[in-house]
């Protein structure tokens, strides 16, 4: 392990700006998502040199040329096969991936799931836009049935994958859900930051040029309280200013929608969000928007010990007491010497 | 063999008391490649010379007694220097129909049989598509024939320690190997200590198995046979002093690339995936945790090769392995690494191709996927081992060419140098000059420049975790020197051009002749494990005298500076490959010389009468 000196110090904002000029489509929900990585840096003392952006391919890969950090724009879908090399060779740095709904999701849907199943101590920011971008809007593995798109004229046929619901599946001990111009989107990401391990955050962003306004449904400022969910661990599922609130349907096994008399959400059966209650965590990452609020915030953490953590353990346990020594291994096992003018056995 | 000194006017290698081949054939389960390795090492500890090659089926198990379930171990040892596993076997050990059909017709005229006629039973000669008994009605006419019943006298020695009917018959391959270590006067002793180290928690099977191994050398010494069963000694081969073990050209790889990240100063990250042939080189690997290396079992070839590169952007030696369709898996990530100027070894051990073709057979056909298989303009240094023995130092070489030119470099092996062994003079180490990597780690004189060059061209090496060298890279075309993002067309030309000037540059030994005389009538121009029977066949032609020279190349990319004008210094020039002609094809472009091939592609390696052959043509 590298032995690093950090020297502590402060940060702001502006440290984290690059001197590149960002390229994204004049609004572009990627900006706001920017600031909020730019926003949070600083506040959980994040170092530069021992910060490290690790894109893939698509429009949300480009991120990492504009964190003044540590940064590797790496190819498509392969982000997380990089991010563990790196945290295996130097587990001290703070790893940041990022990806979208057709880098992490399609061509890299393999990394993703194993990066998560393995559990490297990193964070996995998957920019959902539900659309291709950078190649000027096919729909993506997230895109909705019907989406009409250059490659889906009549429509889309198959059925979008659930980010949350797939990390999850994964194996994953931390999922969250934000979206780009959310106000509480930094500290989704602090949180994200201070679990150890693989922390998957599913961010919903505007793609202004393809895929226009797709979120509005939830995301629009209007009526935001009463189609957002904000879960905090601890506090009740509550929405539409507490009036109405998720509760257990004990005989179908799933979640419902009660109305709060009152406030006395207690007598409306509401559960009271447990971050570390897995099987709650399977059913708030299966709720469907429209019949229920959209799901944001911390859906689930509970931390276990990280993949580079348990490989540096095995390593140094079977290298203890044990020698480096090469010339002898070269002469290990079965040797014999040849002496001038013969072998001698 | 590398190692053993070359003697020119040496007899051919086909009287049986000069060098003798054997081949051990049987079903998958009967362990022919284990006695096999245990003859091999018996051979190595007598001080003969040798080379084998394990020749197994792709099935893990085949059914029993078929054609396509056959497994074989072949050795050639002697008391001269020995490169090849032997043209046609002396000796063929058959334990079963199905082994002696699809192994009789390689043995010499005269050549010796032995076959377990236990086995020879009507159920298994079907499975052979035998129609009658081979050992019984005289088509067998022509080589000597031993019938005995293996089976039987197995069952019989291995009687007092109570195993189970299968069990027991587990250890004809040791009695098999009694007889056989008896035929060739060979000691038993290391056999009997690896038994009891193999079987250290059944004490019980390792005394069966002694058993039985006495048994068959019992067999040779008293059994009072006429006829083709006598004793030969092969004399110790004329090889240098020093300290000898066996070795794999897996084990060699695995060895030299710790040997490499040790020159370089440097920890070793290993990134693969399970493959054949090249698996062995991560499970060696994977046991050298105190040696600064770090294995990681990857989810597949790409996530291999990226970790990787990730693990080198770190700051250790990042290394990736496979094989053929693993490494067409990872061209991508070769691109990102030639893009972003990342040290990177790749091990090829080739095999038979296309798509899955022949996974446990041997081939030479990814050159062309090495030295171009990417896209765009991405020049790469290329390397291919001619030997286990050689596999080492190509390894310390890619390891060093990495590093010290910030660069991905592919190493060429194929499965029969990944399987042989041969007996390695273990190198001192301090012999070795080290090339410790040098990370850039404060802004120098003039500012920080991520792709500023050094005289060699190559790129610094920054840490991430490095303060005050913050910086981006990616697969973008780069701007010359700050390694911004730039499309511009000036830049994308000259960044090309660096790109290849640099490996263009990358220095390499000049080529010498490894026998015969620089200029002549006639070269032969090989690479990789086909240097045993080119060697031989040289060295034969040579001793009736032709006028033919043997050219091996070790560095494919860039190819040594005077390689033109050495082939051009002859009057002709054929190219033996385990392809259809690739290294022909390279060197005709690089040197409009009139190279002509000589091709094999059946999944075994050249016979040396076969490059014999085409010397005499190529001769008139």
């Amino acid at each position: 392990m590298n032995e690093m000196t950090t020297i502590a110090r402060t940060t702001t904002l502006k440290d984290w700006e690059t001197d590149q000029e960002v390229r994204w489509c004049p609004g572009c929900g990627d900006y706001a998502i920017l600031k909020a990585v730019q926003r949070t840096l600083p506040d959980i003392g994040a170092v530069p040199e021992n910060t490290v952006f690790i894109s893939g391919i698509g429009c949300s890969s480009r991120f990492p040329y504009y964190v003044e950090s540590y940064g590797f724009h790496t190819i498509h879908g392969r982000a997380p096969a990089f991010a563990t090399g790196l945290k295996l060779a130097n587990p001290d740095l703070d790893v940041w991936i990022i990806t979208g709904d057709g880098d992490g999701l399609s061509i890299g849907g393999n990394h993703t799931m194993h990066v998560i199943r393995r559990n490297l101590d990193c964070q996995i920011m998957l920019f959902n836009n539900e659309i291709y971008g950078l190649t000027k809007g096919q729909y993506s593995p997230t895109s909705r049935v019907g989406t009409n798109s250059p490659s889906t004229p009549f429509g889309s046929i198959d059925r979008p994958a659930q980010p949350c619901a797939f990390a999850l599946g994964a194996g994953a001990r931390f999922v969250a859900r934000g979206f780009d111009v959310s106000k509480e989107l930094p500290n989704v990401l602090k949180a994200a930051h201070a679990h150890k391990g693989a922390a998957f955050i599913e961010i919903f962003q505007n793609c202004i040029v393809y895929n226009k306004d797709v979120f509005e449904d939830f995301a629009a400022p209007k009526g935001a309280e009463d189609r957002q969910l904000w879960l905090k661990h601890g506090e009740p599922m509550l929405f539409a200013k507490g009036a109405k609130g998720i509760a257990l349907d004990h005989a179908a096994l799933t979640l419902k929608v009660v109305d709060v008399v009152d406030g006395d959400w207690q007598a409306a059966g509401v559960i009271v969000h447990d971050v570390t209650n897995r099987s709650v965590a399977h059913m708030l990452v299966e709720m469907r928007f429209g019949e229920f609020p959209m799901a944001l915030g911390v859906l689930y953490d509970d931390p276990r010990p990280t993949f580079e953590a348990d490989v540096w353990r095995q390593n140094e346990a079977a290298a203890a007491g044990k020698t480096a020594d090469l010339q002898g291994l070269l002469k290990k096992g079965q040797t014999w010497t040849v002496k001038e003018g013969g072998p001698d056995l | 063999m590398a190692t053993a000194v070359a003697d020119e006017a040496a007899a051919p290698e086909s009287s049986l008391s000069d060098a003798v081949v054997v081949r051990f054939a049987g079903d998958s389960g009967d362990g022919m490649q284990l006695t096999g390795g245990q003859f091999t090492l018996s051979t190595a500890l007598a001080g003969n010379d040798l080379a084998t090659f394990p020749d197994f089926p792709a099935e893990i198990r085949a059914p029993q007694g078929t054609l396509f379930g056959v497994s074989a171990f072949q050795i050639n040892f002697g008391s001269s220097e020995i490169t090849t596993a032997g043209d046609a076997p002396d000796v063929l050990v058959a334990m079963n129909p199905a082994a002696l059909k699809t192994n009789v017709p390689q043995l010499k005229p005269g050549g010796l049989i032995i076959a377990d006629e236990g086995e020879f039973n009507d159920r298994n000669l079907a499975k052979a598509k035998y129609d009658a008994n081979p050992l019984e009605d005289g088509s067998l006419a022509k080589w000597q024939l031993l019938k005995l019943n293996i089976s039987q006298a197995t069952m019989d020695a291995v009687k007092p320690f109570g195993l189970g009917n299968k069990e027991a018959l587990r250890c004809k391959n040791m009695w098999t190997l009694g007889l056989a270590l008896w035929m060739f006067d060979r000691d038993r002793q290391p056999l009997i200590e690896w038994l009891k180290a193999k079987f250290a928690k059944d004490p019980n099977l390792a005394d069966a198995n002694i058993a039985a191994l006495n048994a068959g050398h019992a067999f040779g010494e008293t059994a009072e046979l006429s006829g083709p069963l006598k004793q030969h000694h092969v004399a110790p081969a004329p090889v240098a002093p020093g300290l000898y073990r066996t070795l794999t050209g897996a084990e060699a790889i695995a060895l030299g690339l710790v040997a490499g990240a040790q020159l370089a100063k440097l920890p070793m990250f290993f990134g693969g995936y399970p493959i054949t042939p090249a698996s062995a080189i991560l499970h060696h690997l994977s046991r050298l945790k105190e040696y600064d290396v770090t294995t990681f079992q990857a989810e597949d070839e790409i996530a291999a090769i990226c970790s990787a590169i990730g693990a080198s952007y770190g700051g250790s030696l990042g290394v990736t392995s496979s094989s053929g369709p693993g490494i067409a898996l990872k061209g991508e990530a070769m691109g990102l690494a030639i893009m972003t100027e990342l040290p990177l070894v790749i091990v090829n051990s080739q095999r038979g191709g296309p798509s899955t073709g022949l996974p446990t057979k041997t081939e030479q056909s990814d050159l062309y996927q090495a030295v171009y298989g990417r896209n765009g303009d991405a020049p790469m240094p290329v390397i291919a081992a001619r030997s286990p023995g050689d596999a080492f130092e190509c390894a310390i070489e890619a390891c060093r060419i990495a590093t010290q030119y910030m660069t991905p470099v592919m190493l060429l092996t194929d499965g029969y140098i990944a399987n042989a062994a041969e007996p390695w003079k273990v190198p001192d180490l301090t012999a070795y000059e080290a090339f410790p990597v040098e990370f850039l780690t404060e802004v120098p004189e003039g500012g920080f420049k991520p792709y500023g060059r050094d005289e060699k061209l190559a790129r610094p090496w920054v840490k991430p975790g490095t303060p005050g060298l913050l910086h981006r890279i990616g697969g973008i075309e780069k701007e010359v020197d700050t390694g911004h993002l730039n499309y511009q067309p000036a830049n994308h030309q000259a960044m090309t051009d660096l790109r290849k000037t640099k490996i263009d540059g990358v220095k390499v030994p000049d080529q010498i002749v490894e026998l015969g005389a620089e200029g002549g009538r006639l070269a032969v121009v090989g690479w990789g494990s086909t240097y045993g029977p080119i060697h031989q066949a040289v060295r034969r032609k040579r001793a009736e005298g032709a006028d033919v020279s043997h050219i091996h190349i070790r560095h494919i990319w860039p190819l040594p500076a005077n390689l033109g004008a050495l082939l051009k210094s002859y009057d002709r020039v054929i190219v033996p490959e385990m392809n259809t002609g690739q290294l022909k094809t390279v060197l005709r472009d690089q040197y409009l010389v009139d190279a002509k091939p000589v091709n094999k592609v059946s999944g075994q390696p050249f016979r040396i009468a076969e490059i014999e052959a085409a010397i005499e043509e190529a001769l008139g």
